[in-house]
């Protein structure tokens, strides 16, 4: 499936997956990804649960590496370099390509060494302090950390560990920041925080987003690609995009009739 | 205790006597039997205690720090096993850390297929539960021959190097203190890699994988990430392998020499606190088995230093994660 | 911010690197975890071996039913007579009288802190207890039963050696069964009140019946460990080279005799301890397989 995105994407691609199917052992998890994910911009991922969209966004730094039965076909391009090439290292590959998670995961250590630690494994020369303060303001949350740095990660609150954790993706200056549901387990306030957060950001990173929160997509995103899930005879159930197109388009005037029922609330 | 009654008042108004006299005396029985178990611990210092206060008497504190154990004398000072305790222990864990840690790591990561790593994991929670005693048997007839050539070879190289070289400075025989040492090293190697796993295996997911995302290898996540985060536990772990390994007595009491003679040489013979207590009990009357029971207390005051220790460790590991 | 005062990320190639430092500080590090394993592997390994060898080299039923046979004696096959008939019965003997204590002690001490002080201070100390008991070196326990016993008694006894071991056995069944009692269903217990049954009724018809795999579990696992305890036999129960079923008299057990024989210069009493380690190893070995079993068929 060829998204229609008109000049919009002809500009600059980050991501390009041709026939993309993902597998844990014989179980084929996701089906026929085919998508440019533009630079510079916030790429939305929606659809109901078990669609497969934490599983696409999980192959583009190669996280799913770490599960043992996980194998692709098809093929995955970041900015032209076959991902999955037998010569590429995943750990390099995590490095240019950060993420957030779902559930904030600050490493129990002070707020100062959270930041470093990407810095520091990648042998970082320069002025560490000067590099944590430019990180935290990043993230919005110089005003709330400043005076007490080396206390630990896991003190602040969730909202706060959560853009701790973006501050110590955006440490290290990756190219691509990839959020898993970064505001699934956040109040709406905090939520809010994250949102404006990415309007900054997106201006020096491409940002590929999965969310539950359909209010979420339609307000942050420039582009958005709704999932769904399709069970066969064994029950095993399979995810697909249905549609992939500019957010506005998605919401406002979607092609598919599944789409148009998710993104007004009558199923997910 | 108010907790007791929860769960009855709700009925009681058409309840006999006897069935009510039947609940609290259950929850009384139950109560006691639960209370008596917390004061064990206080039951055996208290009869341990009480059987040592003759020798306390007569030695005091100097106890601790006199080397002669002679029961034709009737005199008593167990500096020789306290060392002896000590050194076999420190030995022990010097060369069973490393190792048990290691283990610990090939057996939490990902390094082997499920099918090898699980049957494994069993082996080592079984061989830590093999008697003592058969580690003891083995030791004779199997480690101590084998021990003989390598520390021979130990003893003429190094005993005459200044300061290092007492420590090999009498020639090796078939007994001693360094067997005695390795024997607990084997002995203890299966708790420090079982615990140790625990804790490893406990750090959350979601540290690995924010370790992972940030594009740190598996040793720099190991190094940096989950050894850190399950440092407690570990140290926890290791704390009770060093209770254990200075109780420990069959293995220990077969392998050691047993001899009251102090010296510094691992080649040489000596003896713990509790190979003492295992070699005399069954011969001592009088002050000598007063000052065994001396010789117990202090073996119980440091086991239940390092236990309390252990333990506080790691369920403060257990509340964390 | 601009990315390019940060060289060290953006715009570097994806490929791995064969001969960088940190490639092979990994390999390196895999390799001595590697290298720990099979170290500790060697002398676990090299203990089943020998046990085993040696342990079958004697096996029989003779072994069961007859005294230890003199010393001195020839190993060739027409004399292998001889076993530790007496110490497998003393064994039995000292774990029944240890688990006739342990095991209701215990199980009652369990039910107090499961169903009337869960989740109480005075469960979390008692507990607190009950580990570092678990910790305390069984010689101890030897010598505790030794001033308690044998000193008040005026004579050794497989009671004293019983009363060691139960207190041996008694963190893993306190243990085992509170977590055993735990796991049962808060369901099972308002079903129980809601028709009416009292506290004892509840806890005694259905709650511990519903525990009972667990509590096995436990119990096995303490009798295999007590089977094995030598330290707190030897002077207690002391030995006994004939049948003995009084409990106040001095008794041989396995354990003591392993550690007895072992130390002698004679081959036929050494072939004996290694069978008996045989017989106390196989114990532990079955005691842990039925109860992960056991556990495993519960999920």
């Amino acid at each position: 499936m060829t998204p229609n995105l008109e000049s919009a994407l002809q500009t600059d691609t980050v991501f390009r997956t041709d026939n993309l199917d993902i597998y844990y052992g014989s179980f084929k998890a996701v089906r026929d990804v085919t998508m440019e994910i533009p630079k510079n911009a916030i790429t939305a991922f929606i659809g109901p649960s078990g669609c497969g969209k934490s599983t696409v966004i999980r192959c583009f730094n190669r996280l799913n590496d770490l599960i043992k039965s996980f194998h692709i076909d098809g093929k995955i391009f970041y900015k032209g370099q076959d991902l999955y090439a037998s010569d590429v290292d995943p750990v390099e590959v995590r490095r240019q390509i950060g993420m957030v998670f779902q559930k904030p995961n600050p490493f129990p250590k002070s707020i100062y060494d959270n930041i470093a630690f990407g810095p520091r494994l990648l042998g970082y020369k320069g002025d560490m302090d000067e590099l944590v303060e430019r990180s935290i303001k990043s993230a919005a949350l110089w005003d709330d950390v400043k005076d007490k740095l080396k206390s630990l990660g896991t003190d602040l609150s969730g909202g706060q560990q959560q853009r701790l954790c973006i501050a110590r993706a955006i440490a290290v200056q990756p190219d691509v920041i990839l959020m898993d549901e970064p505001c699934a387990a956040l109040d709406p306030i905090s939520t809010l925080k994250v949102e404006d957060l990415l309007q900054e950001l997106k201006e020096n990173y491409t940002i590929v987003i999965v969310t539950h929160n359909m209010q979420q997509a339609s307000r942050s995103s420039d582009y958005t690609a709704f999932f769904n899930v399709q069970a066969n005879e064994k029950g095993q159930r399979t995810g697909y995009i249905v549609e992939y197109d500019r957010t506005e388009v998605i919401f406002q005037s979607p092609k598919h009739k599944a789409t148009q029922e998710y993104v007004s609330g009558r199923f997910g | 205790m108010a907790l007791a009654t929860d769960n009855t008042q709700g009925m009681s108004w058409h309840r006999t006597a006897t069935s009510r006299f039947l609940d609290k005396g259950f929850f009384w029985l139950t109560a006691a039997f639960g209370i008596g178990v917390g004061i064990i611990l206080l039951a055996i210092a208290f009869q341990v205690g009480r059987d040592a206060i003759p020798s306390i008497q007569k030695f005091g504190l100097g106890f601790l720090t006199a080397t002669r154990w002679n029961p034709v004398e009737d005199i008593y000072g167990a500096w020789t096993q306290i060392y002896g305790t000590l050194v076999t222990s420190f030995m022990a864990l010097l060369l069973a850390v490393p190792v048990g840690v290691g283990v610990a790591i090939v057996l939490s990561e990902d390094f082997l297929p499920p099918r090898l790593q699980k049957p494994l994991v069993f082996m080592v929670e079984l061989l830590a539960a093999i008697p003592s005693v058969v580690y003891g048997l083995w030791g004779i007839f199997v480690l101590a021959p084998l021990l003989q050539g390598p520390a021979m070879w130990f003893y003429k190289t190094f005993a005459g190097v200044p300061v290092l070289g007492s420590l090999f400075s009498t020639p090796p025989t078939g007994r001693g203190v360094y067997i005695a040492g390795i024997i607990l090293a084997i002995m203890i190697l299966p708790i420090i890699s079982a615990i140790s796993r625990d804790a490893l295996v406990a750090v959350p997911l979601e540290l690995r994988q924010a370790a992972y995302g940030l594009g740190a290898s598996r040793w720099e996540t190991l190094f940096r990430v989950i050894i850190p985060a399950a440092f407690s536990g570990i140290v926890g772990g290791v704390m009770l392998a060093l209770g254990r390994a200075m109780g420990e007595t069959m293995a220990v009491t077969m392998l050691i020499g047993n001899s009251s003679n102090p010296s510094p040489s691992l080649f040489a013979q000596g003896s713990t606190i509790s190979s003492l207590l295992a070699n005399q009990f069954a011969e001592a009357d009088g002050l000598q088995v007063s000052s065994l029971m001396y010789a117990a207390l202090v073996l119980f005051g440091l086991t239940l230093l390092v236990n309390i220790l252990a333990e506080l460790l790691v369920s403060r590991v257990k509340l964390k994660m | 911010m601009t990315s390019q005062d940060f060289s060290l990320s953006s715009g570097r190639s994806l490929k791995r690197s064969q001969m960088s430092f940190k490639t092979l500080f990994s390999n390196v590090m895999t390799g001595i975890a590697f290298a720990c394993a099979i170290i500790a592997l060697i002398p676990l390994v090299a203990l089943l071996y020998y046990l085993l060898i040696n342990g079958f080299a004697r096996l029989g039923p003779q072994l069961f039913t007859q005294l230890p046979p003199p010393p001195y004696q020839p190993t060739s096959p027409q004399f292998n007579t001889g076993g530790f008939g007496n110490a497998f019965i003393g064994t039995l003997m000292t774990v029944g009288i240890a688990s006739a204590i342990s095991i209701p002690f215990g199980v009652f001490a369990s039910i107090f802190l499961s169903e009337f002080a869960r989740d109480t201070k005075l469960a979390d100390s008692i507990n607190f207890f009950t580990n570092v008991l678990s910790g305390v070196p069984s010689i101890v326990m030897g010598v505790f039963a030794y001033g308690a016993i044998v000193l008040t008694t005026k004579s050794y006894s497989a009671m004293a050696a019983g009363v060691a071991l139960a207190v041996l056995m008694l963190p893993t069944i306190v243990r085992t069964a509170t977590e055993a009692l735990e796991s049962v269903p808060k369901e099972l217990r308002q079903a129980a009140f809601g028709l009416g049954a009292t506290n004892y009724q509840t806890i005694l018809g259905v709650v511990l019946p519903a525990a009972i795999p667990g509590i096995i579990t436990g119990v096995m696992l303490g009798v295999a460990r007590a089977a094995g305890e030598t330290a707190p036999v030897i002077f207690t129960a002391l030995f006994n080279n004939f049948w003995n079923l009084d409990p106040w008299k001095p008794t041989a057990t396995l354990s003591a005799l392993v550690f007895n024989f072992a130390g002698t210069p004679y081959k036929n009493w050494q072939q004996l301890a290694w069978s008996a380690a045989l017989v106390l190893v196989a114990l532990v070995l079955i005691a842990n397989i039925l109860s992960r079993w056991i556990t495993q068929r519960k999920r």
